[in-house]
């Protein structure tokens, strides 16, 4: 006799703690962002996925793994994520793992996934804002064989299919699909709630699994941290913003613009 | 988990020494702090008394992230462009009879709240408790957003505008007898900045008062600290003084800022973070009873604070009665009754950590550091017979008694300098 399945959607989030966006610093010699003695946070398109994924919790039942790859001090928006109503947090970490690029972050975090069972959705925020790619949900999406949307804001379920709804370009789209699959979803799409003060005891309670390394998923060596990693950075230019000249055109309106334009079109600008 | 031995709400001093000294002891303890860490927004003057936690931490206590030990205190008494100064060369940093040091309160406050995580306590920070509950006059636990955690014990140590002791009803709605407006600066210089101006070793420093000039003569005082690479400067004024006199406080501390006393250590320095307070002077208007059925309040909550006029003395009492209050409740735990009977023991127990010794005895200075003439009269009496002490221009030299009688002149009557003695000594 085989157990009976656990009702609800089986869900899993990945989240990665990124430097606060207003505290970016590059270190002029590594070329590579200064993360120590930097603020950080949850990766703010992540924030928005757990958001989605939760609401979905809500309103069907099931279960949400919030799953990171990175060091241990990833543990804090693990334990968020259960502060927020995710059921466990899961910390993948290895030092082999370090200086991967999203290759490898999407192998790794794919081989995760599979080793932690089988999910009705695999949710990622559409990108980081400490690199923008946007590469490792889609990149999951290739390595766990699964369908995918990208830039989601919206979703429903009904009767094992999905529908959801994607920003473009220039507008909106709604698709429709069927589970399992992988959802990237759009940043500033919903309103992330706050860690509850139960959702902070029970995350010091049970605590984050912050023992999973490369062997336990099953992590090919040569595949992963920088030897893994085909992205060369060649070089990095931080940009001055150029001053803005900040004119105001004062009077009666249409003489105003009149005005702009004949100034615009001096400069060379239309 | 809903349910603790302990709650404690507000981890500053007062609710981190309860909460690490009751985890300690083996009780599950809850301390819940408002703040994105224990600190982060809590200012005060800049030094701590050594003392409780020599007791707090008997081995370690030198963990503490002390900024400088004070070796230095000075009291200045200013004129316009001029300053008399008291010095009072404490003991040295080797010492470990080290009186006092100076602190910064978003490290000090996190490295205390640590502490009593590493004993057990869960401190959980960026949550804000809403209300407690209460039933059939026994508290029994809190609300924060929609959650409620219940404890047999909760302790109050959420600062001077507590709202808890008000619910909990065994504080009056507070009506202070006065109200002081307080200013403060840090700012930013260099190690060695610091050490050469103020003539200062490694790890020492200086604890700075001044009247006088300092408020325009107004009731009030400033004071300066020294930090490892900055100093915490600050003036605290009457607000009564400041509305009649039409006097902006901030302008007063512009005026402060270019006193040639305090130019001279601050030139070059950068301002890192300014904050502006009202301070209730509530000299002996600490709680009478800080205790209810499941409930006590420790620190600035039960009004355990100490006005010296224009410095404070709290975080000293505040470590001192969390460590009382667990004794309390570790009593109460053994007698399985935590009623307010049971926790009226907690009187006892501020009294043998010396808390309400220190208040009691100091009850009646806040009346006399009323007395305007301090911050008037006196300092201007002051720097004019010294000034006149001291210059030499050729012209004949007074008697000091004479110089002194002709500076008093008009200024303040004989009977009037005694009775301030008298009053001064009397209550210091
Ligand atoms: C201008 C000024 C200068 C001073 N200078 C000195 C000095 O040099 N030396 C000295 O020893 N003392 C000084 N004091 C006094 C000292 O600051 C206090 O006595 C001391 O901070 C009291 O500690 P506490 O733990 O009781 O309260 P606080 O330090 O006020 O801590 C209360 C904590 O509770 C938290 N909290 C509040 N409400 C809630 C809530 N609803 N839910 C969760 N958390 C909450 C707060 O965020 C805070 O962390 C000064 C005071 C002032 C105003």
């Amino acid at each position: 006799m085989s157990m009976p399945e656990p009702s609800g959607l089986r869900m899993v989030v990945c989240i990665k703690q990124v430097p606060k966006a207003e505290q970016l610093k590059i270190d002029p010699v590594k070329k590579t962002l200064v993360r120590e003695g930097v603020e950080s946070e949850i990766n703010p398109s992540d924030l928005h996925a757990l958001e989605m994924a939760l609401q979905l919790k809500d309103k069907h039942g099931g279960s949400l793994l919030a799953l990171s790859m990175g060091p241990p001090r990833f543990i804090q928006a693990l334990e968020t994520a259960i502060g927020m109503g995710a059921d466990e947090g899961i910390l993948l970490s290895d030092r082999a793992l370090g200086g991967s690029d999203t290759l490898p972050t999407s192998y790794a975090l794919s081989k995760a996934v599979e080793h932690l069972g089988h999910f009705d959705i695999v949710f990622c925020g559409e990108e980081t804002t400490d690199s923008s790619t946007g590469h490792v949900g889609p990149g999951m999406a290739a390595n766990l064989d699964l369908p995918q949307l990208t830039y989601v804001v919206e979703v429903e379920i009904r009767d094992g299919h999905v529908r959801a709804k994607r920003a473009v370009e220039d507008g909106f789209e709604v698709w429709e699909t069927t589970l399992p699959l992988v959802i990237t979803v759009n940043h500033g799409c919903n309103h992330p709630r706050e860690p509850t003060l139960l959702g902070k005891i029970k995350a010091r309670t049970i605590g984050v699994i912050d023992d999973l390394n490369a062997d336990d998923v099953g992590l090919d060596k040569d595949k992963i941290g920088l030897s893994g990693s085909p992205t060369v950075v060649d070089k990095i230019e931080t940009v001055e913003l150029p001053d803005r000249s900040g004119r105001i055109y004062s009077g009666e309106a249409r003489e105003a613009v009149r005005k702009l334009l004949d100034d615009l079109e001096a400069e060379g600008i239309i | 988990m809903d349910r603790f031995d302990v709650i404690v709400i507000g981890a500053g001093p007062a609710g981190s020494s309860a909460a690490y000294s009751l985890a300690k002891e083996g009780f599950s303890v809850l301390i819940i702090e408002r703040g994105k860490f224990p600190g982060s927004k809590n200012v005060y003057g800049g030094r701590i008394y050594t003392y409780p936690l020599k007791r707090l931490f008997p081995e370690d206590w030198r963990e503490a992230p002390v900024e400088r030990y004070v070796v230095q205190e000075n009291i200045s008494m200013l004129s316009k462009d001029t300053a008399v100064t008291i010095q009072y060369d404490s003991l040295r940093t080797g010492s470990s009879r080290v009186n006092s040091f100076t602190a910064i309160r978003s490290k000090f406050d996190k490295w205390l709240a640590k502490r009593a995580g590493e004993e057990g306590a869960m401190v959980i920070s960026g949550t804000r408790v809403d209300d407690l509950l209460v039933s059939n006059g026994t508290v029994f636990g809190v609300r924060a957003g929609g959650d409620e955690v219940k404890a047999n014990v909760i302790i109050a140590a959420d600062g001077v505008a507590s709202i808890f002791a008000q619910k909990a009803g065994i504080r009056p709605e507070l009506i202070p007898k006065e109200i002081s407006v307080g200013v403060k600066e840090t700012i930013k210089l260099t190690k060695k900045r610091i050490e050469d101006r103020f003539n200062v070793g490694e790890k020492e420093g200086v604890a700075n008062a001044y009247i006088g000039q300092v408020t325009n003569f107004l009731r009030g005082g400033g004071f300066l600290y020294t930090n490892e690479d900055s100093v915490s400067l600050g003036v605290v004024v009457q607000s009564e003084d400041l509305s009649s006199h039409r006097t902006e406080i901030q302008e007063l501390m512009e005026r402060f800022k270019l006193h040639p006393s305090i130019q001279k250590y601050i030139e070059g320095g950068k301002v890192v973070e300014y904050s502006a307070h009202m301070i209730p002077e509530l000299g002996t208007c600490m709680i009478p009873r800080p205790f209810a059925n499941g409930f006590l309040a420790v620190g600035d909550a039960a009004g355990f604070v100490l006005s010296h006029g224009y410095t404070y003395q709290g975080v000293d009492l505040a470590i001192l009665s969390g460590m009382a209050a667990a004794e309390t409740v570790k009593a109460a735990r053994a007698a399985n009754d935590y009623s307010a009977g049971s926790l009226s023991r907690y009187l006892h127990d501020l009294r043998s950590f010396g808390v309400l010794s220190e208040l009691e005895e100091f009850g009646n200075a806040p009346s006399f550091l009323m007395n305007p003439r301090i911050y008037s009269a006196y300092p201007q009496l002051l720097c004019g017979i010294l000034n006149r002490m001291y210059t030499v221009d050729g012209t004949k030299k007074e008697k000091m008694f004479h110089i002194a009688k002709e500076e008093m002149k008009g200024k303040i009557s004989l009977m009037q300098l005694m009775k301030d003695l008298l009053g001064g000594t009397r209550s210091m």
